[in-house]
């Protein structure tokens, strides 16, 4: 399967990150090298073959559910890039 | 010799028997690092005053005659996708720049119950993604052995640290590799364990279902004391197992008579270095000699593993990277004018080139149409993979393989992505079947090390760093330091 440089920009707009116009030719080659490597995967019959999510047979890890202490207000805002009024700040989100 | 020259065990007793202070220690290998680290750069963050602190803690402890854990007062470093509370813990990427963890990882939790000491936070490839550590953000690490070389990665800092003398022992992530080979470019040994045997929580995902922390030390012993220490259940990471976890260093018995060791025929043919391969058969022969049987094994599916990986863990990391959208933590781009622009900028502008690619593969294979041809189709294939193991495991106790098919190669190699990530075929199969694998030097080509791989059954660490130990003692390479500071070749 071949991908193109439209596909590359709506693969990347499905991301949240953008290709700068002069990087979306070679983004798109880079792509492609990759996928068309992965064409030899169609050579293996895997009809019945069950995936494997995860190595491990543990199905339900269950924990007591106790309340415990979490994080407090002042640490959960440590790392904000901006703050106001003792909240997370962002950019106005509905018109 | 040099004190950062000694192993943790070597330094403990001397700390016990009052030689010598953990103080003076730690002064000492903060001295080391003045000296050289503008060379190799292994590290992203120093962290002296809290090291010191706790050292001078250890100091008291001893003088008191209360009795302390072989870790206590031994200076090491950690990688810096491993969360350290209240110090920074950047993932060498641009987005994590400033970020300042409000908890420790599991497996900081357990290192402080054993006093050890923290120098500091060790470079790696952005979000773990690469195998040169030419991807950090905050500029690359050299390889001690020649600092015209890569250190390997992505815990290219944790392994350099360790062969310049930086840290007595390091803590790393392995996801495709990534202990493993840098352990084998820097002449370190390296294990990354069973996957579960080691809480998860805290180390940055990358991919989930793939990634594992273990130690990367001078020897084998180091790396069994460390083991020791970090794994065990944690009901904070669900993938972790609910098995008790044995006394890593009764394992380390010099005697390999009997056991069967199986070198799978794809991992010596195409692709190898020759000179790789010598050095690998020469081990192969020690083993020979020491008592074991050599039985010839074929992991039939190994051609598939590297993309088979490199659509799985894209696909993970993709999901894992969603969070970072600049608005409760990371770098956020403050000049977009919509909710939507600052996440795109922010992730444009906070992620590098190589996370960039691997989110948007990884994306791709997820997506609605392609779900079925990549992701599903993988995850099919890693089934396959792992049988291949089960299956070679009824011959034999234990795997021998080259840690990576070449030597470290120079920086800036100007190799092209797929080419990179066809060097992974040794290590990557280990991360899609679980199983526990180390890396210990075996040899040299051109003044670099070479590393072998020996890969064990499910929950069988103990095995390989049987065999390991005995090899290590029988030949004596981890006691080759690398030329840094002293002559310097190339």
């Amino acid at each position: 399967m071949k991908v193109t440089t439209q596909d590359v920009k709506y693969i990347a707009q499905l991301s949240r990150l953008n290709v700068p116009e002069a990087d979306l030719l070679e983004a798109t080659e880079q792509f492609n090298q990759i996928l068309s490597y992965a064409d030899i995967l169609q050579k293996l019959d895997t009809t019945g073959i069950e995936p494997t999510p995860y190595v491990l047979p543990i199905t339900n890890a269950l924990r007591k559910d106790l309340v415990k202490e979490g994080a407090t207000h002042e640490e959960a805002l440590l790392n904000a890039p901006a703050v106001h009024n003792d909240g997370f700040k962002v950019p106005r989100v509905v018109e | 010799m040099k004190l950062y020259e000694l192993t943790a065990h070597e330094l403990h007793d001397k700390l016990v028997s009052k030689e010598l202070s953990s103080v003076e220690l730690t002064n000492a290998l903060y001295e080391r690092i003045g000296e050289v680290e503008d060379k190799v750069n292994a590290y992203v963050t120093l962290d002296k005053e809290n090291a010191l602190a706790q050292a001078a803690k250890v100091d008291a402890k001893i003088a008191k005659g209360e009795s302390i854990s072989v870790l206590a007062g031994i200076p090491g470093g950690i990688k810096d996708n491993i969360s350290t509370k209240g110090l920074r813990t950047t993932c060498s990427s641009k987005m994590l720049g400033n970020f300042i963890p409000i908890y420790d990882a599991h497996v900081i939790e357990r290192l402080r119950a054993d006093e050890t000491i923290f120098l500091g936070k060790t470079n790696m490839d952005e979000f773990a993604m690469g195998s040169t550590t030419e991807s950090s953000y905050f500029g690359i690490t050299r390889n001690p052995w020649n600092l015209e070389r890569v250190p390997g990665g992505s815990s290219g800092g944790s392994a350099a640290a360790i062969a310049a003398g930086e840290a007595i022992w390091t803590l790393g992530s392995d996801t495709g590799g990534s202990i493993r080979q840098p352990a084998s470019f820097n002449g370190c040994v390296g294990i990354k364990p069973t996957y579960g045997r080691v809480s998860r929580y805290g180390c940055v995902a990358f991919a989930s279902s793939l990634d594992q922390i273990g130690p990367i030390t001078k020897d084998v012993t180091d790396a069994a004391i460390v083991l020791n220490s970090i794994c065990g259940k944690d009901e904070k990471d669900a993938t972790s197992l609910p098995v008790e976890v044995p006394d890593f260093t009764k394992a380390l018995v010099q005697d390999v008579k009997g056991l069967r060791i199986g070198l799978p025929k794809e991992y010596f043919g195409e692709g190898i270095d020759p000179r790789v391969k010598e050095q690998v058969e020469k081990a192969v022969k020690k083993y020979e000699e020491l008592g074991a049987e050599i039985v010839e094994v074929s992991l039939p599916h190994t051609e598939y593993a590297v993309i088979t990986y490199y659509i799985i863990a894209p696909a993970e990391a993709s999901a894992n990277l969603a969070r970072y959208d600049g608005v409760r933590y990371g770098y956020r781009n403050l000049e977009a004018k919509s909710a939507a622009e600052m996440v795109t900028l922010s992730r444009t502008e906070g992620f590098g080139a190589e996370v960039r690619r691997r989110i948007m593969l990884g994306t791709y294979v997820l997506s609605s149409g392609y779900y079925d041809a990549y992701y599903n189709k993988a995850m099919k294939v890693r089934t396959l993979i792992r049988r291949d193991f089960e299956e070679a495991f009824q011959k034999c106790d234990l795997l021998l393989t080259p840690t990576s098919p070449v030597v470290a190669y120079p920086i800036d190699g100007k190799m092209d992505p797929l080419s990179i990530y066809m060097l992974d075929v040794t290590t990557i199969p280990v991360n899609m079947a679980g199983l526990p694998g180390i890396s210990i030097p075996c040899g040299f080509v051109d003044g670099l090390p070479v590393g072998m791989q020996l890969v064990g059954k499910v929950l069988d660490e103990a095995t390989i760093l049987r065999a390991a130990y005995t090899f290590e003692q029988a030949t004596g390479y981890h006691k080759v330091f690398a030329p840094l500071g002293g002559k310097h070749n190339d």
